[in-house]
């Protein structure tokens, strides 16, 4: 029925032409579900294999050390989407983040279902001014879905958060959705490195919208969101899920950077005595990995621009997206969903505007299958054997 | 004919080397590969210069128009080398089909030269910078550097607010060590600042720098300063 070489109008007539058997096949298709879809594929690889078709080590064989996680595979209890790093400009309309915005927002509205509420992940404005966090503002009215906002960096260096708190409320604070607590942090707190060197507002601002100015301190949340933090998890129960906002990873990735909060482990331990813990968090711009302990952390896209990946110190979990075409705006950039299972667990979607989606499940992470090449222990398990196999034949 | 040349013949004569009375200097001043001189039934003698044309090694005992043997070639090479420490002199040496090496300059000969050792008439001026010198150098480097790190991180060079550190930051990415080569987007082999042109006229809706303009100039200069010690991998970005 659809070829890959259709023009868009082709695929529309096709679309406007398909037969009843057609109709049923696509049905088949959308209505199977991840483990069938897998048993099949999986069949066919089977066949495609035995007929010497493919390599033996091929991505049909390493989702296969998916398929077999013992137990039955977790629903989807809800969803949620996010936008993240939009770093406006007060430049209307036409300026090119604006516009990659508005793409996002039209993407979050055109989920089918509608996401329980939208995360906005911080960075709404670029310089923190006024007219950039209103347009942002406005431009957020146009999110169907109830919003939840975040605070980033260069929402707050500029007037220390006033207008930013004055339009959006406070800047860290919990919810409770479905059965889970929602801890939204601000997590981009510096100490004080303007008031000695007498820099005015606009030059610290300048200096932190600089990632790679090293005249800024390192972020962290603070002695006051910690001691806050810790109040709000006492007495909750330990098996009770918990989902984390956070502008900066909460962990150390790069600080040169910024990929990084200097306080992580103490953030970390109020949260590790939990089952199951979720960190998402912006700033990096990319598609971001990692595990530690009993915590998934999760990156957001930017629809502004990606980061290249830090020099240092990415976690072995991450799969990386692909380096980003620099004559392609879209490219690298991006919105995304998380579907949140009913054992308190995330899978990731990242929704990348030029290149295949792609989804970090909360199984992989779990089990170690995946993402990354060390955290890869599910299939290393089959990769041996191919590797064995492999060396077997080349010493013949 | 110019008076080096004049004196490099002065030498091969008084040297008693060529028999012929015709004595020919093929090739041009400008000539880079090594000049034949003379020919004596059937050997020759070889002049080599050194880059700076003030440096000369006549190689006595050759077969015209063969290669020299590779460890004469390493004598020729080691002999030029030594000569280029008298950065301001010129000098001529001669190696005879015995290897024995006589110097002259300024008209003085020194017999016996052996390679490494010193040529007492004359004095080491070596080119190497004063370090007063070097740091004249390394400022003026410097403030282009640190000017090419102002403009990549400043709006200036576009007009919608965006600098190239915002893709770039400490000019990740940008890996200037790989061109030119044939950048697939812009369908031509492509220099650093063609790149970086494509990049102030699109994400930075800014207008072209000349390639010899300052300001692109010091983009490069910070470009290279931050990728410094980067390995060189051909082909792969």
């Amino acid at each position: 029925m659809y070829r890959n070489d259709m023009t868009k109008k082709e695929i529309e007539r096709a679309f406007a032409e398909r037969s009843p058997a057609d109709e049923q096949e696509i049905r088949a298709l959308s209505n199977c579900d991840r483990r069938q879809f897998l048993r099949s594929s999986l069949k066919f690889a089977g066949m495609a294999a035995a007929a010497s078709l493919i390599p033996d080590q091929s991505f049909q064989i390493v989702s296969a050390a998916w398929a077999e996680t013992p137990g039955a595979a977790p629903a989807v209890k809800f969803r949620f989407a996010y936008i993240s790093d939009a770093h406006l400009y007060a430049r209307g309309m036409a300026h090119r983040f604006a516009k990659s915005m508005a793409k996002a927002v039209e993407d979050i509205n055109a989920l089918d279902p509608q996401p329980d509420f939208v995360l906005f992940g911080g960075d709404l404005a670029q310089l923190g001014r006024k007219d950039e966090l209103a347009l942002g503002r406005d431009i957020l009215k146009g999110v169907r879905a109830p919003l939840r906002m975040m605070v980033g960096e260069h929402d707050w260096y500029y007037d220390m958060g006033d207008e930013w708190r004055r339009l959006f409320g406070r800047d860290y604070y919990t919810f409770e959705h479905k059965g889970a607590l929602f801890v939204v942090l601000n997590s981009v707190v510096e100490k004080d490195f303007w008031t000695p060197k007498g820099y005015s507002p606009e030059e610290r601002m300048a200096i932190v919208s600089g990632l790679d100015d090293n005249r800024q301190s390192p972020f962290e949340v603070g002695e006051e969101q910690r001691d806050w933090l810790q109040r709000k998890l006492r007495g909750v129960k330990r098996d009770k899920p918990i989902v984390v906002f956070s502008h900066s990873p909460l962990y150390k990735l790069y600080k040169p950077w910024n990929f990084w909060t200097d306080d992580a482990e103490q953030v970390q331990a109020l949260l590790q005595p939990f089952d199951s813990v979720s960190v998402i968090h912006g700033h990096t711009h990319q598609l971001l990995t990692n595990r530690i302990g009993n915590i998934h952390f999760h990156g957001m896209l930017s629809t502004a621009w990606p980061w290249p990946y830090a020099p240092q110190g990415l976690p072995e979990y991450t799969l990386q997206m692909s380096r980003s075409d620099p004559f392609n705006q879209l490219d690298g950039c991006g919105d995304g969903r998380m579907d949140f299972l009913t054992n308190g667990r995330i899978d990731k979607h990242y929704n990348l505007w030029a290149k295949s989606a792609r989804t970090v499940t909360a199984a992989q992470l779990a089990g170690d299958a995946l993402p990354g090449l060390g955290g890869a222990k599910g299939p290393v398990l089959l990769g041996k054997r191919t590797f064995a196999s492999a060396n077997g034949r080349s010493e013949r | 004919m110019t008076r080096y040349k004049r004196m490099a013949l002065g030498f091969v004569f008084g040297a008693g080397i060529a028999a012929v009375a015709g004595l020919v200097l093929r090739g041009e001043r400008a000539a880079t590969g090594p000049v034949e001189i003379g020919n004596d039934g059937g050997w020759s003698s070889r002049a080599v210069y050194a880059c700076d044309r003030r440096k000369l090694v006549i190689v006595e005992g050759v077969r015209p128009g063969e290669k020299l043997p590779p460890e004469r070639a390493q004598l020729v090479a080691d002999v030029l080398s030594d000569l280029m420490r008298y950065c301001k002199e010129e000098v001529v040496a001669r190696i005879s089909r015995s290897q024995h090496i006589t110097v002259a300059a300024n008209g003085f000969v020194y017999e016996n030269y052996v390679p490494g050792s010193e040529i007492p008439f004359l004095q080491v001026s070596f080119g190497e910078p004063t370090e007063r010198e070097k740091k004249i150098w390394q400022a003026e480097l410097d403030k282009v550097v640190a000017e090419g790190d102002r403009l990549f991180h400043s709006d200036e060079l576009g007009s919608n607010g965006v600098a190239c550190a915002m893709c770039h930051p400490h000019a990740s990415n940008t890996h200037p060590e790989t061109y030119p080569k044939f950048q697939a987007q812009l369908k031509k082999v492509a220099v650093l600042r063609d790149m970086a042109n494509w990049c102030i006229e699109n994400p930075l809706e800014g207008k072209p720098l000349a390639h010899d303009d300052p300001r692109m100039v010091a983009l490069e200069a910070y470009m290279l300063s931050r990728r410094a010690g980067t390995a060189l991998e051909a082909g792969k970005h």
